[in-house]
């Protein structure tokens, strides 16, 4: 099992947003989650993470067998986990190619691995970006710095190529993205799956699951899943939205 | 006159740490702080150190130890006549503490001391003394240094060696101890010895004239550019000693040099004063590039001990389509006071002043530039980037003065600062007084903080906190690292990465 999450209570300035998820993805497995502003999607990732802005009161979260609420953020990231953030934050003065040779070594090392020679490193950034056709300029420009929404998003899928996470959770990486840029996105997310990556996909529409395709829905309302189904679950959400859900689970 | 954004700033650092505790949070810093501080060993050398105390008899000590001639006794005999007429000024937005200029040693030569009998040839230096340079990467066997760098080597009051004088004075290069161009070459240095910062200039000038002890003379004839970097490397060893560095550097019409300075000192509990005097004279259509990494002492994390920093350093832009620049990166002493500044007296001069300042722990600095704009179409560019953390404070402080006839004159300044923690000060005090309509001054300042977000975001791909805020620090910094030579270029992004270490979480 790659993830394993039990019983999670989570919460920010005091306020408890998870009230007992639980949730477990295997290896190749794609997950898709959905739900309303303020369910609870951006917290739950956020915890999973490690932002220290959020807090865990209770709860269990395993990853590959490890206890990954007791890692700091870059020992989680060190061992596999990715975030394609929502809001991806601006560096100013960092330069892509500094930060990501920063990250790609403080990798290796963790790994006991040398660090990358320029040469290699620089061909490899070549490689990876082309998958998400980031601009080589975008690649010499501060971390985000002036990149446009749909710039940032594909930015951050080139980071989870460099970096080669076994599980990746994209926080609504398809918001602010027009058809294009959402198809490069989605695309370029494809071609890097392989049957050991997973993903958590948090997301408000269907467009960018009819490309991801994902083998499980889940449905978080109030701080806790409330429904799993397929893929056919989120076409009925797309169809329905989600009142019906609400009224089922109250009846629960 | 068009004036952008004319302001002054004064701001608090406000932000949140992360949930350790103050406690342990001082801990931290405190190892780091200890254990950081890579050149605060000390030499054991036997040096000859003169008697506590100043007066007129010490002033003359000093002047017969260095086998000086009348005139540059009566020289600093005036200096001191005046500096006792003087009160140490109250420095703004600096705390000093209290210098006992009694309880200071004037002068102390390591060199002496061993081989008290025969003579001391060049090649006889101290091993111990060899030692220590090596031990700080300025090694002074010719064979050994770093490619293209000529080295002048000061320890407490006393040139120990001087590097590829030879190979320099093929081209009518000088490049010697100030002390022995005083005897050397009495005219050049008595030709502009204080014609840049006379001793009247203000108190620590008028002390540095009256005891100064060493430091470099550099002198580039016309035409001539300096094949190789220059550098002089300050180094304070013994107790309870003042270093009095006196710098005097001349480039000739259409000449050329780059030259850079490095300081280091051993860690003592008790304050060191360095209060030092750097002149350029830059002529026609020559050029001169002045980069300092100084990295005194800075006292540690309770804000014992540390260097004071006083220090008066100008350039005067004598002739048409001269060019200077000052590059500093300040990262260390307790107390920094010190505006490298240029008179740009030429018509076309140009002068540039690029400065990262860091400060850490109580690290108070004070630091900017003066740009007198006397000529016509002289132009000017100020780039000032301090970083502030612990419970330091850092000051920009600037003047651009553009005088009457200094038609077409053009200053751009950007000061910026970044705040590191919540209990560290950053300010920006920008002068401007422009007595000419023709002339453009700009002046741009901005206040950052790393923030949270920033932070965790680089932890999530990889990167672990300290080495996030260090890569931050120098992306901040490179538009000015960047102007430093090379090798040192990469040396000075180091000890950015040191300074700062232990600031965050």
């Amino acid at each position: 099992m790659m993830l394993e999450i039990e019983d999670l209570h989570a919460g920010i300035n005091g306020k408890e947003i998870l009230k007992g998820i639980n949730l477990t993805v295997k290896a190749g497995e794609i997950h898709a989650l959905m739900g309303q502003n303020g369910a609870g999607k951006s917290t739950l990732s956020n915890v999973l993470v490690g932002n220290p802005a959020y807090e865990v009161t209770s709860g269990r979260v395993r990853f590959n067998g490890k206890d990954l609420l007791a890692m700091t953020p870059e020992e989680r990231a060190h061992e596999g986990l990715f975030l394609s953030f929502q809001q991806p934050v601006e560096i100013p003065g960092v330069s892509m190619v500094n930060f990501m040779r920063a990250a790609l070594n403080a990798k290796r090392k963790y790994h006991g691995l040398e660090p990358m020679s320029s040469g290699d490193f620089l061909k490899l950034m070549r490689e990876k970006r082309k998958i998400v056709e980031l601009d080589s300029k975008l690649a010499n420009r501060s971390v985000n710095e002036g990149f446009s929404g749909g710039e940032k998003k594909r930015n951050e899928i080139f980071q989870m190529a460099m970096l080669e996470p076994t599980l990746s959770i994209l926080d609504e990486t398809d918001s602010g993205l027009d058809v294009d840029a959402l198809r490069i996105v989605a695309e370029g997310f494809n071609k890097l799956r392989t049957a050991e990556t997973s993903a958590i996909v948090i997301t408000h529409y269907q467009r960018l699951l009819d490309y991801l395709k994902p083998d499980v829905v889940h449905v978080l309302l109030g701080g806790r899943i409330v429904r799993s189904g397929g893929p056919e679950l989120a076409a009925e959400i797309e169809k329905r939205g989600f009142d019906w859900i609400k009224e089922e689970a109250s009846l629960d | 006159m068009k004036e952008k954004d004319k302001k002054e700033k004064d701001r608090q650092g406000i932000g949140s740490y992360e949930s350790v505790t103050e406690e342990e949070k001082n801990r931290f810093v405190r190892e780091v702080a200890h254990k950081k501080y890579e050149y605060g060993f000390s030499t054991d050398v036997q040096t000859e150190i003169i008697e506590r105390g100043l007066n007129e008899d010490v002033v003359r000590l000093i002047s017969s130890k260095k086998e000086e001639p009348e005139w540059m006794l009566d020289f600093r005999l005036k200096a001191f006549r005046y500096w006792q007429t003087q009160k140490q000024p109250s420095l703004a937005h600096l705390k000093l503490p209290e210098i006992d200029y009694q309880a200071i040693s004037y002068y102390a030569d390591p060199t002496k001391g061993r081989k008290k009998n025969g003579p001391r040839s060049v090649d006889e230096i101290d091993p111990e003394l060899m030692k220590t340079f090596d031990k700080l990467g300025i090694p002074l066997e010719e064979r050994l240094a770093l490619s293209g760098t000529a080295v002048d080597a000061v320890m407490d009051s006393v040139s120990v060696k001087t590097t590829f004088k030879e190979k320099l004075s093929e081209r009518g290069i000088i490049f010697c101890s100030i002390s022995e161009a005083v005897r050397e070459y009495p005219d050049l240095v008595r030709q502009y010895l204080g014609s840049v910062v006379p001793y009247r200039d203000n108190y620590f000038a008028a002390l540095n004239s009256a005891v100064f002890s060493d430091g470099s003379f550099v002198y580039i004839p016309k035409g001539v550019r300096c094949p190789m970097e220059l550098s002089t490397y300050f180094r304070i060893n013994a107790r309870n000693t003042g270093q009095f560095e006196r710098t005097l550097i001349v480039c000739d019409d259409g000449g050329y040099v780059s030259y850079l300075e490095g300081c280091t000192a051993p860690m003592r509990d008790e304050n060191q004063l360095h209060a030092a005097i750097v002149e350029i004279v830059v002529n026609e259509n020559a050029e001169v590039k002045y980069s300092t990494v100084q990295n005194w002492y800075p006292g540690d994390a309770d804000g014992r001990g540390g260097v004071l920093n006083l220090v008066t350093k100008r350039g005067h832009l004598r002739g048409a389509n001269s060019k200077l620049s000052w590059t500093q990166v300040e990262t260390g002493s307790a107390v920094t006071w010190k505006y490298p500044s240029c008179i740009l007296g030429g018509d076309n001069s140009q002068a540039e002043f690029y400065s990262v300042a860091v400060t850490n722990n109580y690290q108070q600095a004070d630091t900017g530039t003066k740009m007198i704009h006397l000529g016509r179409n002289t132009k000017s560019t100020i780039i000032s980037k301090g970083i502030s953390a612990g419970r330091s404070q850092n000051s920009y402080r600037g003047l651009v003065r553009v005088a009457p006839k200094a038609d077409g004159a053009r200053n751009y300044s950007s000061c910026d600062s970044l705040l590191l923690g919540n209990q560290c000060g950053a300010h920006t005090f920008p002068y401007i007084d422009v007595r000419n309509d023709t002339a453009i001054v700009e002046h741009e300042a901005t206040t950052s903080k790393i923030s949270e977000e920033q932070l965790f975001y680089c932890n999530q791909r990889c990167i672990p906190t300290e080495e996030a805020v260090g890569l931050i620090v120098n992306g901040y910094a490179k538009d000015v690292i960047n102007k430093l030579p090379m090798e040192f270029a990469v040396e000075a992004q180091k000890l950015l990465n040191v300074s700062l270490e232990g600031t965050v979480g």
